[in-house]
């Protein structure tokens, strides 16, 4: 199997898919919305290398590196490894499925040549696990199966750069543990989107989550470039308690630079209630599975089909309350309330017989 | 004269309302303000109590205000010693009720009363069941107590066994011995009253605090929901309505009870066919006690129940058996109910520390324990208590009458309690003489001024407080019980210099709704009511609740979170904004309003009623008006 979507099964599996790719898939799994794709597996790379002799090759190149062999070594490592991958396309066996699984992604977005972004998701012994977060390339906005195609060939690529190869050397990794799966996942065009807390950012209360969203992508309203629109929700019962708009006057479509919103949209609230009720769910979800309060990204796509718009972005520990003392919520200084506890902790006799009307 | 914007005038800068002029004498001395009490009286914050008295009071009818403000004294400043607050002290202003929280604020008597106050209330929390339990046993005591009074007129001669049993003493004596003893029965059950009554609301509000510490933006709403009974005796008189419309479903009888018609030919209708004799056998059932029910609370002696007129329960009948008929489910679904409100109390108890959590079943059991009893007193004093008094003060007027004293029963209440005490020796002196009573001209003459008097505090609305309000309202009673919040305060000493599109209330019960509103000054104009409006009342007791099948949303002058209209209104789903201070005198029946029962605000959409509006602008456009 070398493409798995991210809601197959076997997608959630970290050594065929990677890290990346796994964990979009298990969120997947449990109800909770990502931007929909594909994992290319593991095996799907394996059978890239044995292409044209091309793992021999690498490997008989890679001999002749030490830890201290500089970065010069390294460095021509990647270019003559480079230069021989570079005459070599994916093999039909494996660009095949890969044409198969976009073609499917961009009919269930309902998109032509649906904009993704591709993503190494990098699998690797447990030891040599998280530490490549970050090694690797990035590529967003990539349309077509072909272009699709040759960005998880510069994904398999990159697993031989010069820096990547010399810090692999230093760690004493062999650079076949590594094996390159990739993530193909629908770029997020956001109608709007925003930040969620799962507790009340101002006061801490933990029954209430709090939304706030703003036209486009997030970046405006993470950076505090607008006033967003605030929405309050109880997290019983997930009513809507409150909904405070903001004043929105720029929005971000791609993510480079911002452009102004017309003046009659500024102050409309751009969530309807049903996508802040249905997004509160998901934080009330997120926050069961993790065990503490989250702070959340999420992002209402306009390309998806409703019912299947709402997309998560990330989750992290909400850390500012959660790690703060709070104070008990009983206050035993609170004179009524001492005194009254105070009345039915004591015991007290029982009462004595014979409390009828008399007249 | 003229008032800084800090506070509302004092009594003695209020003058009476044109034609009511005197109105002072009619009230026992000590209810009215005066001269000598003053300083006292301008030192104080006081606020109109229409939530029990929603209109001038008759002189015989302020005996309500005594009993009430003596019952909450008692046990708020000397049985339980409340560490923090006394009575509330209490006047008649222009024939409305005023009552003023009293504090304490020195820390040693704080302390003092603490100590007091733990012992007590602590025997009664820990036993509080049990005290309950003897609590019914002891009103329904009362209630047959008050029943077995009678007063019998004054025949030409003593009757028979006066001779035959050697008595020794006219039957007679019973007319001012039965008087007294109706004075002293009403007094004791108010005592009764506040028995569990103070330490209820202590108990719940403790909860409340707790809630709002542990959550800090957690509604009242959220709160009451988990506390609130599901089966309780508040409702029952309307499940009654409920069970009646059902029945006439399952009999067939839909026609007959929606007939138009009064309840005589309603009555003869049922009594010709076999079905409708079942059925009315059941209502008959009943209506003793569930329909000795007052419109309002039976603080005023001229107040209608649902037994006196049954036209309401069977106007309330008629419009649920046609829901039925309709296909409509009408049940309470008390089970779910129940489920939705155990649901919520587990989420709740999640998002707590396990100490927190011990915490929080505590005081949720404490609130629970009490809570049955701040819903269902009422049935008990207010409708069943307040139903026999009255009828035996009604019996008492006839007494009067028949002694050729009254030309009219109703004038009777023209006057005061002590007054009539004088009335009776005069009456029962004056007949074992054997004279006409020597006071017949003089009160004659008295209730004949009287009358355009208390017609005229009548005619007037009460402002809504007088005096110097304080910093922070902060009186547990005045909070949950009246909705006198430090909000509302400031919206009424705003509210006086104008006109404003807003009107600030308590959040009574969730949820936004637009619509047209209507007026009703009584639950008489019930029928009134048409599907789709905002129902405006001084307030709404449980007894309106089939009310709430066809308004859309509720408004009322007076009330907090905790009383009877947003208890019963959180119950039934409809947004309700409390305590609004003005709604009766702003609002004009067919204005439109939006209401939103969490914020408690009432916003005014249009200027005029409907239609005029529309009629004029079409006009001011140029634009021919369509249809």
């Amino acid at each position: 199997m070398f493409t798995l979507e991210f809601t197959h099964p076997d997608c959630r599996d970290v050594r065929q898919v990677g890290g990346k790719a796994a964990s979009l898939a298990e969120m997947t799994a449990q109800g909770l919305p990502v931007a929909p794709g594909f994992a290319v597996t593991a095996a799907g790379y394996r059978r890239y290398l044995e292409e044209a002799g091309l793992k021999e090759f690498a490997t008989q190149v890679l001999d002749g590196l030490r830890p201290d062999s500089g970065q010069a070594a390294f460095d021509e490592a990647e270019r003559v490894i480079a230069a021989r991958l570079a005459g070599i396309p994916l093999p039909d066996e494996l660009a095949a499925p890969v044409r198969e699984a976009y073609a499917k992604l961009c009919a269930d977005c309902g998109v032509d040549d649906v904009a993704v972004a591709v993503r190494s998701s990098a699998t690797a012994e447990d030891s040599v696990g998280a530490s490549f977060a970050g090694e690797f390339e990035t590529w967003v906005d990539i349309t077509g199966a072909e272009n699709v195609l040759a960005h998880i060939h510069k994904c398999y690529v990159s697993v031989f750069a010069g820096r990547v190869l010399s810090y692999l050397a230093e760690k004493e990794i062999d650079p076949h543990e590594i094996e390159m799966a990739v993530v193909v996942q629908k770029v997020v065009r956001a109608r709007a989107a925003g930040v969620m807390f799962t507790l009340s950012p101002t006061s801490g209360d933990r029954s209430k989550i709090v939304l706030e969203a703003s036209w486009g992508l997030g970046l405006s309203v993470v950076g505090g470039e607008v006033t967003p629109d605030r929405f309050l929700v109880e997290k019983i019962g997930l009513g809507i308690a409150d909904r405070t708009p903001g004043y929105k006057h720029i929005e971000y479509r791609r993510g480079d630079a911002p452009q102004d919103v017309p003046e009659d949209r500024r102050s409309v609230l751009c969530l309807a209630d049903e996508e802040v009720t249905a997004l509160a769910a998901f934080g009330k979800q997120l926050e069961k599975i993790h065990q503490a309060p989250q702070d959340i990204e999420f992002a209402v796509d306009e390309e998806l089909p409703d019912g299947k718009n709402l997309v998560l972005l990330q989750c992290r520990p909400e850390t500012v309350w959660s790690n703060a003392d709070r104070p008990p919520a009983f206050d035993a200084s609170a004179g009524m309330m001492s005194w009254i506890t105070g009345s039915i902790s004591g015991r007290t006799a029982p009462p004595a017989s014979g409390a009828a009307h008399q007249h | 004269m003229s008032t800084d914007s800090n506070r509302f005038p004092f009594f003695h800068e209020a003058k009476a309302p044109g034609g009511a002029e005197g109105w002072e004498s009619m009230y026992p001395y000590y209810l009215v303000p005066s001269e000598e009490t003053r300083a006292h009286e301008d030192a104080q914050f006081w606020f109109a109590d229409t939530m029990h008295w929603s209109r001038g009071c008759h002189p015989f009818d302020s005996i309500g205000a005594e009993a009430v403000y003596l019952g909450v004294g008692t046990f708020s400043t000397r049985i339980f010693a409340l560490p923090v607050s006394l009575g509330l002290d209490v006047r008649v202003k222009n024939g409305y009720v005023y009552i003023s929280p009293l504090g304490v604020t020195d820390p040693e008597r704080i302390q003092e009363r603490a100590a007091v106050f733990q012992k007590r209330a602590g025997y009664y929390y820990a036993n509080w069941d049990e005290l309950y339990g003897k609590w019914k046993t002891k009103m329904e005591g009362a209630i047959a107590s008050l029943q077995s009074i009678s007063f019998q007129k004054l025949a030409e001669y003593d009757p028979d066994h006066v001779v035959d049993e050697a008595r020794g003493r006219s039957d007679a004596m019973a007319l001012t011995e039965n008087y007294h003893r109706l004075i002293d029965e009403f007094f004791a059950i108010w005592q009764y009253h506040f028995e569990f009554l103070n330490l209820g609301y202590g108990g719940y509000i403790t909860f409340f605090q707790f809630c709002k510490q542990a959550f800090p933006l957690i509604t009242d709403q959220s709160i009451s929901r988990m506390v609130a009974g599901v089966d309780v005796l508040a409702f029952r008189p309307d499940d009654e309505c409920r069970r009646l419309a059902q029945l006439a479903n399952d009999l067939g009888l839909v026609e007959t009870v929606t007939a138009e018609g009064t309840t005589d030919q309603l009555r003869s209708a049922l009594e010709a066919t076999e079905n409708g004799r079942t059925w009315l056998a059941s209502f008959d059932e009943t209506r003793d006690p569930w329909f000795n029910y007052f419109t309002e609370y039976g603080f005023t002696h001229d107040q209608e129940t649902w037994n006196s007129n049954p036209a309401i329960p069977v106007g309330n009948i008629a419009s649920y058996a046609r829901k039925i008929a309709a296909g409509e489910d009408i049940s309470r679904p008390i089970e779910r109910l129940r489920a939705e409100r155990d649901e919520i109390v587990d989420e709740y108890r999640a998002l707590l520390t396990a100490d927190e959590a011990k915490q929080f079943e505590e005081l949720l059991g404490l609130a629970r324990t009490v809570f049955p009893y701040i819903e269902e007193h009422n049935i008990y004093v207010e409708h069943w208590s307040h139903n026999v008094f009255w009828q035996k003060c009604h019996e008492l007027a006839q007494v009067l009458v028949d002694a050729g004293f009254l030309a009219n029963a109703d004038d009777m209440f023209y006057l005061n309690r002590f007054e009539l005490d004088t009335v009776l020796s005069d009456v029962v002196q004056s007949w074992a003489i054997g004279v006409e009573a020597r006071g017949k001209a003089r009160w004659a003459a008295e209730i004949e001024r009287r009358k355009p008097i208390v017609a005229a505090l009548q005619a007037a609305s009460a402002p809504p407080a007088y005096g110097i309000p304080p910093q922070e309202v902060t009186d547990p009673f005045a909070v949950m019980n009246y909705g006198v919040t430090t909000e509302r305060v400031n919206d009424w000493l705003g509210a006086s210099d104008g006109e404003s599109k807003t009107l600030n209330g308590i959040p009574g019960s969730l949820g936004i709704v637009e619509g047209p509103v209507r007026v009703l000054r009584s639950e008489k104009d019930l029928p009134d009511l048409q599907p789709g409006e905002i129902l405006v009342a001084p307030i709404t007791a449980p007894s309106w609740a089939a009310a709430f099948a066809v308004a859309t949303g509720v408004i009322t002058d007076i009330g907090g979170m905790m009383c009877h209209a947003a208890i019963v209104c959180r119950e039934y789903g409809i947004p309700a904004v409390v305590g609004t201070g003005f709604a009766t005198a702003r609002l004009k029946t067919g204005q439109r309003v939006r209401i939103d029962g969490k914020a408690g605000t009432v916003v005014v959409l249009d200027d005029e009623p409907a239609g005029t509006t529309t009629d004029t602008r079409a006009e001011d456009l140029g634009v021919p008006a369509a249809g």
